[in-house]
C-alpha cells in the first residue's frame, strides 16, 4: 500500500493507506485520533471537521493522500477557550457532533475574533447536532473568550 | 424492609402489570424550590471528555484482532429467501465468516421491508466486508407488498388488535352539541438520525460475551442477548459509557448486536457490526406516519362534549402501536370520549420509539382541532383551554398537575400576539399560536445506586445506568452531593456498565431521572447515616444534633466543625458504603407531565416559507434537579420538533417501497441557522406524591406540543388550517388556497341568523 506522510497536530506521522481511504479513517482507526467523528460518512454532517492549515475540511471525504498541509483535529485544540465555553454554556449532550462543531468555532473564532450571531449560524450551519445544543454552541461562540 | 407488590409499571405509554419488589423510602421530601445543589444550574460532569473528543463511544472502540461486519439487506418490501449462497463471499480476501437466514436473530428468510437483514458478513476491514456482501447471491420470492395503511387495516393486516376505548355517551352529547368540527390530519415518517448510528463491538472471552453498544439500556441488552443466546445473564457483559444520541431508537438489541456476537463466536475474534448512516436511515427505526380523523362537539360557551378519533398508525413491517389517542383521551375534561386506534403493518421499515412516541402525533390533530373549535366559537384559546381543565385522568386523581400554573406563565407570551400580528406585510404574515402538553414521565421502580464514601470525604455513586446525553450522570451527582451535604465536585458517578453496579432502569421515556434520582438519594442517606453516626461516637455527641454542610461535619450549637476529611481520615481505608432502591409510584395516582408552548412564526403567503420565530415554554415535570441541563432539554426538544413539523421528511419510493431519503442532505434536519428565540420556563413544583425527590422526566415532554402550536400560530397568521406534517410548501399554499375557497363561500352565504 502506498505511504504517505501527514503533520497532524504539528507531528509528523507515515502510514500507509490504500489510495481511496479518508482522512477520516487514517485519523482515526491508524493514528487513533479518536475524537474525530464520523457520523454520516458522506459529507454531510460536519461530525468528521478538521482544519487543513487552519480551514475546516471534512475528513471523511477528504482522500488521505491528497492531503499538503498541517492537520488539526480536536486533540490538538484541547487547550482551547472554546472548550472551557462550549462546557460552560452546556453547548453539549450526547457529544458525538461536539468535536467537529469545536474544530469548525475555532477556525471561525481564528478568522473573526468577535463573531455576530448572524455570523456564527451562517459558519456553523454546516455542522449538524441531533440534539439540539445550537442556542448554547451559539452562546458558547458569542463568549468563546470567557 | 423490602415488600413485594403488584402493580402497574408504564414505559412510553405503554402499561403492563408486574410483580415489584419496593423498599420503603423514610426520607421526607426537600422543600420546593432550588437547594444548596439541586435546582442549581450545574455544568455537565462529563462534558469537558465530550467536547475534548476523549469520551470513548461505541464508534470509538478499537479491540485487538477486531473483524468489521457488513450486513446483507432485502432489496425487495417483501420477498422471501428460497436459496442463498454464501461460499463466493467466503473466498474472497479477508472474509473470515458468512452468516444467512436463521444463523442470527433478526437475519430472516421473510424480508419485510427493503433494507431487512439477511445475510452478514465479517473481515479484516468494513470495506472488505462490504465488497463480500455483493457476491452473496440470492435466490429471491417476491411477496405481496402492501405500502398502504388503510389498505392493511381492511385486510386486517395489524401489529395488535385495534384498541378501542369509550367513555359516557359519545353519539348523544355529539348530537346535543351547539357545534362539530372534524378533521382528518396526517403526520409523516421521521428519522431518529442520531448521531452516532447503531452498533455494537461483540468479543467472548471464554464463556463471557463483552457487549460495547450505543443503548439506551444496557440491562436490557444483557437481558435479550442470554435470553437470545440460552447463557445466563451474568454472562453478558455490556457496556456503554458513552453514547451518541438514540431518541428511542436504542431500546433493544436489534441484529447488529447478534450478529457480531455470532460472527465473534464463528471466528474467535471481536466483531463489530455498525450501521452506515444510509443504513441507519433505511432499517434502525422510525416515527410512524398516521392518519387521524377527530371530532370534537362543543356547547357555544367553548365546553367540550364530546371528543372522538379513529387512529391509523403505519407501524411497518415491526415495531408498536402507540398510543396517538392519548391526548384525546387525558388532555381535556371531556365525560364522552370515544377513540379507536388500528396499528397498520405495512412494509415499511420498522417503527420504534420516537421521542413521546404517539403523543407528538396525537397532540399534532388534537391541539390544531382544539383551536379551530376556538376561531370558530370566537372564543380565546388559551380561555378555551383553561375552560376545559381536567381535574382527574378519567376519574384517576393526579399526583400533581400544575397545568394552570403552565398557562398563568403562557399568558404574557399569548399577549404579545397583538404586536407580532402588527408586523404583518403584504408578502409576510405574522402570527401566534399555543398548544397544550401532556405526557407520562413518572418513572418507576426498581432501580438501585450504591455510594461509597473513602476516608478523603469524596463520594462515588455507582448506578448501572446510562447518560445518553441528557445530563442524567450530573443530576445524579447533584442529587448525592445535595443529600450528603458536600460539594458537588467530590461526587464522581461510575455508569454504564452492567458488570460495574446494580440495575437501573432504561433511558427512555423520560423516566431516568424520577426513577433511578430517588435511588441515588435513598443510597446518600444511608451514607450519611453512617457518617454521623461515626461522628457522634467520635465527638461524644446525639446523632440528631449532627449534620453535614459544604463537606463540614457540624453540630446545631456551632462547637463543632470539623471536615468531613478529618472525620473520616482516621478510617485509613475503610470506607462507608450506602445502598438505596426506588421506591414505588403513588398506588391508584395518575403521574403526568404538563406544558403549554407559545410560537410566534411568519408565513410568506406568496411562496409557502414558514419561519419560526419565538418559542416560550412552560413545562411543570415536578422538581428541577439541573437547572442548566433542563434548559438544554426544553430547547433540544422544541429543535427536534421544529424539525419533524417544518422540514423533515422520510420518503418512499412508491413503486419499490425503497426509502428515497436515507443521507443528511435528502432528509433535513435543523440546522443552527434555524434555531428561533427560546424562552423556557418551569413550575418547579416538586410532585408531593411521587417518590423522596418529586421530580418527573423531562426529555420528551417540550417536542410533544411544538407541531401543533406552530399550526395554530399559521392560523393565527394567515387564517389557513394546516393538516399535514411537515408543513412543507406544498402544505401551506394548499392550506392558503382551501382558506380563500372558505373565506370567499363565507361571504357569498347569506348571513347568519
Amino acid at each position: 500500500m502506498p505511504e504517505l506522510t501527514l503533520i497532524v497536530n504539528g507531528d509528523e506521522h507515515v502510514v500507509e493507506a490504500s489510495v481511496g481511504t479518508s482522512l477520516a479513517t487514517v485519523l482515526r482507526e491508524q493514528l487513533g485520533f479518536t475524537g474525530t467523528k464520523i457520523a454520516c460518512n458522506e459529507g454531510h454532517c460536519g461530525a468528521c471537521t478538521v482544519q487543513i492549515d487552519g480551514a475546516t475540511a471534512l475528513s471523511c471525504i477528504t482522500l488521505a493522500h491528497s492531503v499538503a498541509g498541517e492537520v488539526t483535529t480536536i486533540e490538538g485544540l484541547r487547550e482551547h477557550p472554546l472548550i472551557e465555553a462550549f462546557v460552560k454554556a452546556d453547548a453539549v449532550q450526547c457529544g458525538f457532533c461536539t468535536p467537529g462543531q469545536v474544530v469548525s468555532a475555532a477556525a471561525l473564532v481564528a478568522e473573526t475574533p468577535d463573531p455576530t450571531a448572524d455570523e456564527i449560524r451562517h459558519r456553523m450551519a454546516g455542522n449538524i447536532c441531533r440534539c439540539g445544543t445550537y442556542p448554547r454552541i451559539e452562546e458558547a461562540i458569542l463568549h468563546w473568550r470567557g | 424492609m423490602a415488600r413485594l407488590i403488584r402493580t402497574e409499571k408504564e414505559v412510553e405509554g405503554r402499561f403492563e402489570e408486574v410483580w415489584l419488589v419496593v423498599e420503603e423510602d423514610p426520607l421526607e421530601q426537600w422543600p420546593a424550590g432550588p437547594l444548596t445543589t439541586v435546582g442549581r444550574e450545574a455544568v455537565r460532569q462529563d462534558g469537558p471528555a465530550r467536547v475534548r473528543g476523549e469520551a470513548r463511544y461505541t464508534a470509538d472502540v478499537q479491540l485487538p484482532g477486531m473483524l468489521h461486519a457488513a450486513v446483507l439487506r432485502s432489496p425487495h418490501a417483501h420477498a422471501r429467501v428460497r436459496g442463498i449462497d454464501l461460499a463466493p463471499a467466503l473466498a474472497l480476501p479477508g472474509v473470515r465468516a458468512a452468516i444467512g437466514p436463521g444463523e442470527a436473530k433478526g437475519l430472516d428468510e421473510e424480508a419485510g421491508f427493503a433494507g431487512a437483514p439477511v445475510a452478514a458478513v465479517a473481515a479484516e476491514s468494513f470495506a472488505q466486508a462490504r465488497a463480500a456482501l455483493a457476491a452473496i447471491a440470492v435466490d429471491w420470492e417476491p411477496l405481496e407488498v402492501v405500502l398502504d395503511p388503510e389498505q392493511a387495516v381492511a385486510k386486517g393486516l395489524l401489529t395488535m388488535p385495534s384498541a378501542h376505548y369509550e367513555r359516557g355517551d359519545y353519539e348523544a352529547a355529539l348530537a346535543g352539541a351547539d357545534v362539530v368540527l372534524e378533521g382528518t390530519y396526517r403526520t409523516s415518517v421521521v428519522l431518529h438520525n442520531s448521531m452516532e448510528t447503531h452498533q455494537s463491538v461483540c468479543e467472548w472471552v471464554g464463556d463471557t460475551l463483552n457487549i460495547y453498544i450505543s443503548t439506551q439500556y444496557i440491562w436490557g441488552v444483557r437481558d435479550e442477548v442470554a435470553q437470545e443466546l440460552g447463557i445466563p445473564g451474568d454472562k453478558v457483559r455490556v457496556v456503554c459509557e458513552f453514547m451518541g444520541g438514540g431518541f428511542g431508537s436504542k431500546n433493544g438489541a436489534d441484529e447488529h448486536t447478534f450478529v457480531a456476537a455470532e460472527l465473534a463466536k464463528r471466528t474467535g475474534r471481536p466483531v463489530r457490526c455498525a450501521l452506515t448512516r444510509r443504513e441507519e436511515n433505511t432499517a434502525a427505526g422510525n416515527r410512524n406516519a398516521t392518519l387521524q380523523r377527530l371530532t370534537v362537539g362543543a356547547r357555544s360557551d367553548g365546553t367540550i362534549v364530546a371528543l372522538g378519533g379513529e387512529f391509523v398508525n403505519a407501524v411497518g413491517w415491526s415495531g408498536w402501536s402507540a398510543m396517538t389517542e392519548g391526548p384525546m383521551q387525558m388532555l381535556y375534561a371531556c365525560e364522552n370520549v370515544r377513540t379507536v386506534r388500528h396499528g397498520a403493518k405495512i412494509n415499511t421499515p420498522p417503527m420504534k420509539a420516537f421521542r413521546a412516541p404517539g403523543f407528538v402525533e396525537g397532540t399534532f390533530s388534537l391541539e390544531c382541532l382544539i383551536d379551530e373549535l376556538a376561531a370558530k366559537l370566537e372564543v380565546d384559546p388559551l380561555e378555551l383551554r383553561r375552560r376545559n381543565y381536567a381535574d382527574s385522568n378519567d376519574g384517576k386523581p393526579y399526583s400533581s398537575k400544575n397545568l394552570m400554573q403552565c398557562y398563568e406563565l403562557a399568558q404574557k407570551h399569548w399577549d404579545r400576539r397583538h404586536e407580532v400580528r402588527a408586523r404583518s406585510t403584504d408578502t409576510w404574515k405574522h402570527g401566534v399560536g399555543m398548544a397544550s402538553q401532556i405526557w407520562f414521565g413518572g418513572g418507576g421502580p426498581p432501580s438501585y445506586a450504591w455510594t461509597r464514601v473513602t476516608s478523603d470525604g469524596r463520594v462515588t455513586v455507582v448506578t448501572a445506568m446510562q447518560d445518553i446525553g441528557t445530563g442524567t450522570r450530573t443530576a445524579m451527582a447533584q442529587i448525592a452531593a445535595e443529600e450528603i451535604g458536600v460539594p458537588l465536585d467530590r461526587v464522581e458517578v461510575v455508569l454504564g456498565d452492567t458488570a460495574r453496579g446494580p440495575y437501573a432502569t432504561l433511558s427512555a421515556g423520560s423516566s431516568t431521572t424520577p426513577s433511578v434520582g430517588p435511588a441515588v438519594r435513598a443510597a446518600a442517606a444511608d451514607a450519611k447515616r453512617q457518617i454521623l453516626e461515626i461522628a457522634a461516637q467520635r465527638h461524644d455527641l446525639e446523632e440528631r444534633v449532627l449534620d453535614i454542610v459544604d463537606g463540614v461535619v457540624v453540630s446545631a450549637d456551632g462547637n463543632l466543625s470539623t471536615p468531613l476529611e478529618s472525620l473520616l481520615g482516621i478510617l485509613e481505608d475503610a470506607q462507608i458504603l450506602g445502598k438505596g432502591a426506588r421506591g414505588p409510584n403513588p398506588t391508584g395516582m395518575s403521574v403526568l407531565t404538563f406544558g403549554i408552548q407559545v410560537v410566534e412564526v411568519a408565513v410568506d403567503v406568496e411562496t409557502g416559507e414558514v419561519r419560526v420565530e419565538r418559542v416560550a415554554a412552560a413545562h411543570d415535570v415536578g422538581r428541577i434537579v439541573n437547572a442548566l441541563g433542563a434548559r438544554s432539554q426544553v430547547e433540544g426538544g422544541i429543535i427536534q420538533g421544529i424539525g419533524h413539523t417544518l422540514s423533515e421528511q422520510r420518503l418512499l419510493d412508491p413503486e419499490t417501497g425503497g426509502v428515497l431519503t436515507p443521507t443528511l442532505d435528502s432528509y433535513r434536519m435543523p440546522t443552527i441557522a434555524d434555531v428561533p428565540e427560546i424562552v423556557c420556563e418551569f413550575v418547579d413544583m416538586p410532585d408531593e406524591h411521587l417518590t423522596n425527590l418529586g421530580s418527573k422526566g423531562l426529555g420528551e415532554p417540550p417536542i410533544v406540543p411544538l407541531a401543533a402550536a406552530v399550526a395554530n400560530a399559521i392560523r393565527d397568521a394567515t387564517g389557513a388550517d394546516v393538516h399535514e406534517l411537515p408543513i412543507t410548501r406544498e402544505e401551506m399554499l394548499r392550506a392558503l388556497e382551501a382558506a380563500k375557497r372558505k373565506e370567499k363561500e363565507r361571504r357569498g352565504a347569506p348571513a347568519a341568523v
